[in-house]
């Protein structure tokens, strides 16, 4: 089975406070410490297992600048056997749309039989996919938990409302986006990113794709970020001050009055 | 201003909050707007369900048809381009079948898809202007969108105030003979229920609730020995479970279980929506958490700015104590 992944590289949350800047037209991005969307190393991981078990490839394309790169080279020393790196001026400020025609346009240059997305990626938009498949006229299931291969069929859980589980049949080709929990990535160590970092990723630009750049970019969005902003939140939470100690009694006060403790 | 529709969700012959939520959201894009619901199924559930609704739109469209028994968003998605009108506003609830629907629904429609709205400020022109959260909702924007050719806008449930006015006395039309060719490449097959666990932590008043925050599988003890020592159940976030840490019973959220405890002790959560959305009945939450900009503590009743791994310990003490 020919799979192609799509990453998205992310400011990692866990390693960062996400701060507005300072004339709110975008978040703080000095400092920032950036990794792969925490949804698709989850798809890669799965790509992984399905290749393993019925033989093709697994390529990790993304829409991206050169620093993107390093995502892909990650995501290889994790275990997919070819990198696709989508980048152009002309790409910059594209909305959810625009990244998905130009993921078409690859698509249509190669041939797979399964596309896999992350459910979400730091936008939440959880968009991609979906406008993906619709563009190349395949099925499409989201927030996928469970994949079995059956001949072109797929057996696909869906995790829905409570933790549910609704199993469908999906015809190959298809995209499916995944959601986390659905396998346990694997550890990427030094020396697996030290095996990859001199293998060449190639690169396609908008003529390359044979996209119209004003279709995509800032040019071609319909959605437009207009700034970034705090909302003022009526009270928020009365927060505890003082020293350790004083915080702990006053918490246990607290708790006791409400039925926290006995 | 073009046509306005709100996609229905219903399970048993009852429409989902959401029904009055994206009316609510309706009249934020246009005051005056009549707008008409769209609901689809099999057999006398969807009769009582477009009945009903009927109270709180305009219109109401129904398709009752065998072929509609378990709607896959797939099929939904067929059904909605053969009826839907040109430049159409379709709003659709962002839960798991939202998900699965708009964004595709964009594409078909060729109109504009607006994802995860939680604010709608108004229309300018052909401009709709709404309010979205990015980084786990550490951040908001503003974001326009070119509705000229419509638009498939998933609002985030239990964002809007529900429209419970039920003064619309809309109509029903069974629209079932228009529905046209609904065949496509997914079937559903069943659905499987979520495991049971040896803990029921929707049974329990007080929850000592760990998210990543808690950093190692080992520290899980932490929160544990805390839980034990108020009397509580430990119950987490999912990433708890994504990795394995804790069984699927114990997430508390929309892709987990709802609970409705007394006391919630967030501890190391960030609070994103899914998260919060599986807390109901107000309880009274208390937020340990080391970003004092966590999003957490503008829903919480009581911060604490702290390392839980040094607080927790702390407080398990002091309780012993007492
Ligand atoms: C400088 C800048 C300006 C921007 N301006 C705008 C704007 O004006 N309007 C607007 O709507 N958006 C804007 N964006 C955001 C937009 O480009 C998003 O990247 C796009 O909407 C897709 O990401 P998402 O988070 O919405 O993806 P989601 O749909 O939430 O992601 C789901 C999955 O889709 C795949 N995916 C997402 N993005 C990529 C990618 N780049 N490459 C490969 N796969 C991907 C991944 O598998 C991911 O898990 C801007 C971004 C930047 C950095
Ligand atoms: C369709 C869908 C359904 C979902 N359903 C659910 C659901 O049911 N339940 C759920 O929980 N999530 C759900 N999620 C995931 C959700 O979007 C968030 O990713 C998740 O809730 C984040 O969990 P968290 O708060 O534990 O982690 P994070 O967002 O990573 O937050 C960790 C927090 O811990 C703090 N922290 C870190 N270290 C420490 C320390 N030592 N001491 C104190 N604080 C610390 C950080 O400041 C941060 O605020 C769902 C997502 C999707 C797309």
């Amino acid at each position: 089975m020919e799979i192609l992944v799509c990453v998205k590289r992310v400011p990692d949350t866990a390693e960062n406070e996400i701060e507005v800047n300072r004339d709110g037209s975008d978040i703080e991005r000095d400092d920032l410490v950036y990794s792969v969307n925490e949804w698709d190393n989850y798809a890669v991981e799965e790509a992984i297992l399905i290749r393993d078990k019925v033989g093709g490839s697994v390529t990790v394309i993304t829409v991206g600048d050169d620093e993107s790169e390093e995502v892909l080279r990650r995501e290889m020393a994790m275990g997919a056997d070819n990198g696709l790196l989508l980048c152009d001026d002309a790409f910059e400020g594209s909305d959810g749309k625009g990244v998905a025609s130009l993921l078409k346009a690859a698509v249509d240059k190669g041939k797979y039989d399964l596309i896999l997305t992350g459910a979400q990626a730091d936008g939440g938009a959880a968009q991609v996919g979906g406008m993906l498949a619709a563009m190349l006229d395949y099925p499409y299931a989201s927030l996928v938990n469970k994949i079995e291969v059956d001949g072109d069929t797929l057996k696909v859980g869906r995790e829905i409302e409570g933790g549910n589980q609704e199993m469908n049949a999906i015809q190959l080709p298809c995209v499916l986006s995944i959601q986390t929990g659905i396998n346990e990535p694997r550890y990427v160590g030094i020396r697996g990113i030290r095996k990859v970092a001199s293998v060449e990723i190639p690169q396609q630009g908008a003529a390359d794709l044979g996209v119209d750049a004003a279709s995509v970019g800032a040019d071609g969005a319909r959605v437009k970020r207009l700034d970034y902003f705090v909302p003022e939140m009526g009270e928020g939470a009365e927060m505890l001050e003082g020293s350790t100690e004083e915080i702990v009694a006053k918490l246990i006060e607290l708790l006791k009055a409400k039925g926290g403790l006995k | 201003m073009a046509d306005i529709y709100a996609y229905i969700t219903h399970t048993a012959g009852v429409a989902d909050d959401s029904a009055l939520e994206l009316v609510a959201a309706a009249k934020k894009i246009d005051a005056n707007a009549a707008v008409t619901a769209i609901v689809i199924g099999s057999g006398a559930d969807v009769d009582k369900v477009a009945d009903a609704v009927a109270a709180s739109y305009a219109k109401v469209l129904k398709f009752n048809l065998d072929a509609l028994a378990y709607p896959n968003a797939e099929v939904v998605r067929k059904l909605l381009v053969n009826v839907l009108s040109a430049d159409a506003i379709v709003l659709v609830s962002n839960d798991t079948f939202g998900m699965d629907l708009g964004p595709g629904l964009s594409i078909k429609l060729d109109s504009t898809f607006v994802a995860d709205v939680v604010g709608i400020e108004g229309v300018d022109g052909t401009a709709l202007k709404v309010i979205r959260q990015e980084y786990s909702g550490m951040v908001s924007t503003h974001v326009t969108a070119d509705i000229t050719n419509g638009a498939v806008i998933n609002l985030r449930p239990g964002a809007f105030a529900p429209d419970e006015s039920q003064s619309a006395g809309g109509s029903v039309e069974d629209r079932s003979g228009d529905a046209g060719d609904l065949t496509v490449k997914r079937t559903f097959l069943e659905v499987v229920e979520a495991e049971v666990g040896d803990v029921d932590i929707t049974k329990s008043d007080v929850l000592v609730s760990v998210g990543r925050g808690i950093e190692d599988e080992e520290n899980i003890e932490v929160a544990q020995e805390l839980a034990d020592a108020m009397g509580a159940v430990v119950s987490c976030s999912r990433p708890i479970v994504d990795a394995k840490w804790l069984e699927k019973s114990r997430q508390v959220g929309t892709s987990g279980q709802t609970v409705k405890p007394k006391v919630y002790l967030a501890c190391g959560i960030s609070g994103s929506f899914q998260h919060m959305g599986g807390i109901k009945g107000a309880p009274f939450i208390v937020a340990i958490n080391k970003n004092v900009k966590a999003p957490i503590f503008q829903v919480a009743d009581v911060g604490i700015e702290a390392d839980i791994l040094d607080f927790l310990p702390e407080l398990t003490d002091a309780i012993k104590e007492s």
